[in-house]
Parts: C-alpha cells; structure tokens; sequence
C-alpha cells in the first residue's frame, strides 16, 4: 500500500510535470532543429518566436472572452491558436525575406547568420513587449482538471491525491498531433521529402531540382506553427511572460544539441530528458522516500539535490556531459 | 571553425587615417550636446558608464575579434566581478563568521576537493566500469558529506541579523583593490569553464556561455551567505570622496564659488569627473596592453587561429591553448569592467543582471563599433550605451505625445504609453541589423 503511494506521489510530482513540460520543450527543439537542418545556423531567436506567437494568441484569446466564445471544457486560447500561427509565419517569412535571405545569397559563416539573429532577437524581444508588456499573463480558462486529487483519492482509496491538469493532457495531446503530422509531413509529402533531401545534401538537392527558396519558406510556415504551439502550450501551462519565453531558449537548445541538432527525432529525445532530470534532480524526494521506506528508516533531510532556481544548471550539465561523450548528440546530428 | 574569407576594402591611407578620429569627434560632439540639453552632471554619469562599457566591449573583442571566440556569457564574468567588490571592500560581519563561516569554508573546501579527486580519477584511472563505478561513488559520496558540512552553516550565517547582514561579509579592503580582484575572480572561472567547454564547436559554445552565465546568475542571487542574494548588498565603499562631505567642506565651496557653481551641483561633477579619471586610466591601461598584443607575434599567431584554425594547427600552433588563455584574458577585463560598474553604483543588485542588457548589448557594442578593433570597441561602447541611454525618454517623448491622441484609458493608449522603454530593444536590433547588413566590419574596421 505504502509502495502504492510513493508511486502516486512520484507520479503526481515528477512524472506528470516532466513529461508535459518535455513535450513543450520537445516542440521548441524541433523547431530549432529544423532552422539548423535547413538553414544551418543556431537561431537565437526562437524564444522570441515563441513568445511573439502566444502574444498574439493571448490577445486573440482575450477577444474571443470579450465576443462570449468559448471552447467548452478546452481553454479557448487553442481556438486562437491558428491565428497566432498564421501571424507568426507571416512575421517569420518577413524577417526570411528581409534579413536573413541577404546573407543566405552570399552564403555567409554561419556563425554571422547566429549574430544575425541576435538582432532579430532584440527586434522581436521589444515587438513582443510592445504588444503585450513584460508583466505576467494568465490566459487559461475552460475545465481546470482533468483528474482532481480529492476525486482521484475518493476512486482509488489511497492517501495521496493524483491531479492531472486539463493544460498539462491538452500539452500532451497537442504535441503529439503535431509530432504525428510532421513526420507524416516529412516522410510521405513530395514537399517534406524534398525539405529531407535538402537537411542532408544541399548540392544534391539543387541538382534535383528542388527549388531552395521554397524549402525555406515551408520550414519557416513550420517552425511558426511548432513555435506557437510550443509557446502557447507552455503559457496555458504556466503563464505568459516575455523575459520567461527568452529563458526558454537554454533548455530548448540543450534539447536539440543532446539530441543531436538537425535531427527531429532527437528533438524529441532531447526535450524529455532535458525535462525529465531537470524536475527529477530539483524536486525534494523526502515524501516519496517516506513512503517507500519501511517506518523508522526515514531521512530527516528534504532530500532535494539542489533547489529549484539551479534548474538551468541541470540542462547545462546534460548538455555538457552529453558533448563530452558523444559530440553530435545522443542521435547522430549534423555538424556545418 | 573557420570563416569565409573577407574581401578587403582597399581603403586611401589619408582616409583611414581621418576616419578614426573624426568618428571619436562625432561622438564627442554628441555627448557634450547631451550635456547641454540634460545638464553636465547626467552627460557625466552615461560618459563613465559609456567608458566601463568600452572596457566590457574590449574584453568581448579580445575573445570574439581577435579570437573569433563566441562568448555569449559575459553577464556571468560582470557579476563575478561585481561580487569580487563586495567580497573585497564590506566589512566582515564578525558574527556571521563565528557561526557558520570556518563551517561554509570547509564546506566549500570539500566540494572542490570532491571535484579535483574526481578529475584525477578521471586521469589516472583506465576507461573501464570500475572507473565509472568508482567515480559515481566517490562524487555521491563528496556531495553529501558536502551538504552535510555546508548546510548547517549556511542556516547558521543566513541567521545572524537578516535585515541589514545574514552574510560572511567581505575583507574589509580599499574598494579600488576590488577591481583586480574581480578580474582575477572572473579569470578563474572563465579558466575552469575554458578547460571544460572550450572544445565545443562554437554554436555549442554559446549556448554553453549563456547556460554558465545563468548558472553564476542564479548562485549570486541564491546563495544569501556569499553576497545576500536578491536581498542586494547596499552600501559598498567608495574610492571617491561622497558628495556630503564635498558640500560640507568650506574649501571646496569656496572653489565652487569660484567657478560660478552651487556646492551641490559642483559635487557631484567633482564626484563624477574624479570617477571618470579611474575609469580612463583602467581603459587606457587595458587598451594599450589589447594593442601591444594585438601587434605582437602573439597576436598574429591568435589571428592566423582565427582565420584559419586548421591551418594554424598544421602550422604546429597550440590553438586549444591560445584560445584557453584568451578566453581567461578577455573574460579577466569583463570582471574588470563588472568591478567597476559595481563600485559605480555603490551596490549588487543581482535581480538586475539581465543577459540581453548585459550580453547581448555588449555584444551589439562590439559589432557595431567593428570586430577586432579596439578603438572600435571604444566607440561601440560609449555610441552604444549613449543609444541605449537617449532611447527611452526619445522614445517616451515620441510615443507619450501618441498616446495623449489616443482615447483616454484605451489599450492602445496603455501600450504606447510604455512603448518607450520597449523601443530600446527594438532600436538596439534595428541597429545591429543594418550595420551587420551595411558595414559587416563595423564603423572601425579591423585593419
């Protein structure tokens, strides 16, 4: 009985938290892993991307409350969801043909196109604040959970509670449609091979016939619509504020590199374990432990291996010791 | 990693000659405005403030232009340096030190002693299991007789009066040794993460950067027993006499007086030009050596690296080595600059370190002003952060005016009201995209 609940207590703590935040950040690394493999540079400016997105979903969001629509038990954030889409890629395919095309012609270093997009960083940094402002926004609304604790004791008999957020299904749900749909993208559409063939053999591909510049612009459509999602998964989740979604761009870019950049499944490899042992290696473990052990055996420390503020230096370590042993990442990614 | 080669603009040697000077004329000409139309004290305060940054835009020059190192951690080395003044010049609370201080020094002793048998394993040991084996036991084992030791002392000290101290406190020294200090404090760590990071490619490195600089962010902002955390550290000496006593002393009134100035006003320009001759001595100090090494077989040698890494090895060049020593030197003069800003304001706020603010704008400094060229760092730093400074209230008066148009209370108006802040980031990116499109080598071009 005691092993039943330190089971629900490590599910309720960890393994629910860790695997909808994986798959916030399992979506952001895809996106960021797509740039790399079609563009070949590291782009600063997905946090941003992702902020500028939920911002305008969030201001859809609100407009949709004042007009009386709602999603039923859903929040209605994901009924503005394509809106936000759609103007982030009109925004994405804008920078594309104003920034970044330039230097695309000239086939600049890449490490110029990753100081590139410092630029576009701040640019979208200050948009976004303009937009929205820098304080918090909380924008989820519709059923609050999908398993309560109260009623998940009252079913199971057990002393602890199991608590599902309706945010933290909808997270898992959403990106694993969206996971579904781009790999059906790219395994079976003439278009998403071609965008395949490109990642691999830039020189191949042209030879072939595939029209670069359409490749690019389809890989910006997608990041837009990965970016979003991420985002506005991640703001339901949590809540929304612009200097948070900047911070984002360290766990999401300790994902690709883990998982090996330019290869999506490794995004998404990347983003559970990056999630996985950051909630594991900060949360306290005591009440789990108490459980587990027979009585008297207790600890009298909270057992929490660093506290929650030093989550950064748990992605930082990952990706530190996962470069030490494997280079190119946990699934072999590209290097330019 | 190696770079497309540059075309080289054959430029008129009498107009490479002018073009410095007269760029550096410009922006002088700018900043006196300012001190016409904002008062001579205010121009003062983003001239010193203009010149630390100069000092940060060198260091990240040396590393990325010099180098082509990419750095994106510099927030990090500027609060090492910061906390280097606290360390250096607050008085030691005594009784922070009789509760728990020998306790957090061993601690810390422990730790590091876990980490050094850990790398000597790593050495010594032949890959095996057992070496995996035996260095799992060995780290779990160090780190819980490391929180065992630590822990209680860190209550211990965080206890000791919390309102005004609940920390070690520093040595007690003359603020001015802070600003070595700080540079040494940076220079150790920037080594430590130099041995471990270095390798990577440099994609990898910046994001490896930018995770250390949060990593330091977030000890200084938790740890309340090394520098009080959020709880910021208030207060620190300064090298330069405080304006209330200036206004107090007859003879400084009387000098004043002389100079048709009001005590008042004449301290602070007094205060602020007295910090400004300790800013310019470090920045001429750190720009002569940057030079010298620039000109010297040292710098050629870093610069073939830069150009060229493969080549440069083939040349027998030690290029792991150069760049460990020149991610230490540039890191150094960041925690330099860090020290200074410190002692600038008087105060740690860790709360206020931001990485676009403190990265990303050094960063933009340094571009702007032209990589690989010092004296265009200089100017990067004081046109950058004179930018940065204007930008706000410019943008305040512009949009300020926009929002009055608007209906009273709207949400249009709200946003335009605090779009003046927000246009900062904005212009900061614009500018850096039109240079970077325009004038790729920057306004001083590397030579």
């Amino acid at each position: 009985m005691d092993l039943l609940n330190a089971l629900v207590v490590f599910l309720n703590f960890v393994f629910v938290p860790a695997v909808s935040y994986g798959a916030q950040l399992a979506l952001g690394a895809l996106g960021v892993t797509l740039i790399y493999g079609i563009l070949r540079f590291s782009n600063f400016a997905h946090g941003d991307t992702m902020a500028f997105g939920t911002a305008i979903t969030i201001l859809c969001t609100f407009g949709l409350q004042a007009l009386g629509i709602t999603f039923g038990p859903l929040p209605t954030a994901l009924l503005a969801l394509p809106v936000g889409i759609v103007a982030t890629a009109l925004l994405l395919l804008g920078t594309d043909r104003v920034v970044y095309r330039f230097y695309r012609e000239r086939k600049a270093a890449p490490v110029i196109l990753v100081i590139v997009s410092m630029g576009v960083m701040f640019v979208m940094n200050g948009i976004v604040r303009f937009i929205i402002g820098v304080g918090d926004v909380t924008f989820a609304d519709g059923a609050r959970f999908l398993v309560s604790a109260r009623g998940f004791q009252e079913w199971s008999g057990l002393e602890e509670g199991l608590a599902i957020r309706s945010s933290q299904a909808i997270t898992v749900v959403t990106a694993a449609i969206a996971v579904a749909l781009l790999f059906w993208f790219l395994n079976h559409t003439r278009t998403g091979k071609s965008m395949r063939a490109f990642s691999d053999n830039e020189d191949l591909a042209l030879l072939s016939g595939i029209n670069p510049e359409r490749v690019v612009a389809i890989t910006w459509i997608i990041v837009a619509a990965l970016a979003t999602t991420a985002g506005v998964l991640y703001g339901l989740d949590k809540s929304f504020k612009a200097f948070t979604y900047f911070q984002l761009l360290l766990p999401i870019f300790a994902a690709a590199i883990v998982g090996g950049l330019g290869n999506p499944l490794g995004a998404i490899a990347g983003g559970f374990v990056i999630a996985f042992s950051e909630v594991m290696l900060t949360y306290a473990w005591r009440k789990v432990v108490l459980y587990a052990l027979p009585e008297g055996w207790a600890p009298d420390g909270l057992l929490q291996l660093m506290s929650t503020e030093y989550k950064f230096a748990v992605s930082f370590a990952i990706l530190i010791i996962v470069l030490l042993f494997r280079p190119t990442g946990l699934f072999r990614g590209q290097s330019v | 990693m190696t770079t497309v080669p540059q075309t080289r603009a054959i430029a008129t040697p009498a107009r490479d000659s002018l073009r410095t000077p007269l760029l550096f004329l410009g922006m002088g000409v700018l900043l006196v405005l300012t001190g016409f139309l904002m008062g001579a004290n205010y121009a003062l305060l983003v001239v010193n403030m203009g010149l630390v940054s100069a000092i940060m835009a060198l260091g990240v020059n040396l590393q990325w232009g010099f180098a082509g190192l990419f750095n994106i951690g510099v927030m990090g080395f500027l609060a090492l340096g910061g906390l280097a003044a606290v360390l250096i010049a607050m008085p030691p609370v005594t009784e922070a030190w009789a509760a728990g201080g020998l306790r957090i020094l061993l601690g810390l002793l422990l730790g590091a002693a876990t980490v050094v048998l850990l790398v000597l394993l790593r050495m010594r040991m032949a890959p095996s299991r057992r070496r995996m084996a035996v260095m799992i036991a060995v780290g779990i084992a160090g780190f819980v007789l490391f929180r065992r030791v630590i822990d209680p002392g860190i209550v211990a000290v965080e206890a000791v009066t919390p309102a005004a101290t609940g920390y070690l406190g520093g040595l007690g020294l003359p603020v001015l040794l802070a600003w070595p200090a700080g540079g040494l404090l940076a220079a150790g760590a920037a080594w430590l993460i130099g041995k471990t990071a270095l390798g990577l490619r440099s994609d990898y490195l910046a994001i490896a950067t930018l995770g250390i600089a949060e990593i330091i962010l977030a000890v200084l902002k938790n740890e309340d027993w090394l520098a009080r955390g959020v709880k910021n550290v208030i207060g620190i000496p300064r090298p330069v006499p405080r304006e209330i006593d200036l206004q107090r002393s007859p003879d400084f009134v009387e000098q004043a007086a002389r100079f048709g100035l009001n005590a008042v006003d004449a301290s602070k320009i007094w205060v602020n030009l007295l910090y400004m001759l300790l800013i310019l001595a470090v920045l001429g100090l750190v720009l002569l050596l940057s030079q010298l090494a620039l000109k010297s077989p040292w710098g050629r040698m870093v610069r073939a690296i830069r150009d060229n890494e493969v080549a440069a090895e083939a040349m027998g060049k030690d290029v792991t080595a150069r760049h460990l020593q020149i991610f230490v030197l540039g890191s150094a003069v960041i925690g330099i600059a860090g020290a200074i800003m410190v002692t600038l304001d008087g105060q740690l706020t860790p709360g206020s370190y931001q990485p676009l603010r403190y990265t990303f704008l050094i960063w933009v400094m340094v571009i702007v002003g032209g990589s690989g060229n010092n004296w265009g760092a200089i100017l990067g730093g004081l046109l950058i952060w004179w930018l940065w400074v204007i930008v706000a209230p410019l943008g305040q008066l512009v949009f300020g005016s926009l929002a009055t148009m608007m209906p009273e209370g709207s949400f249009m108006a709200q946003r335009l009201a605090d779009a003046g802040e927000q246009m900062r980031l904005l212009t900061m990116g614009v500018v850096l995209l039109l240079v970077l499109r325009f004038s790729p080598r920057g306004l001083i071009p590397e030579r």
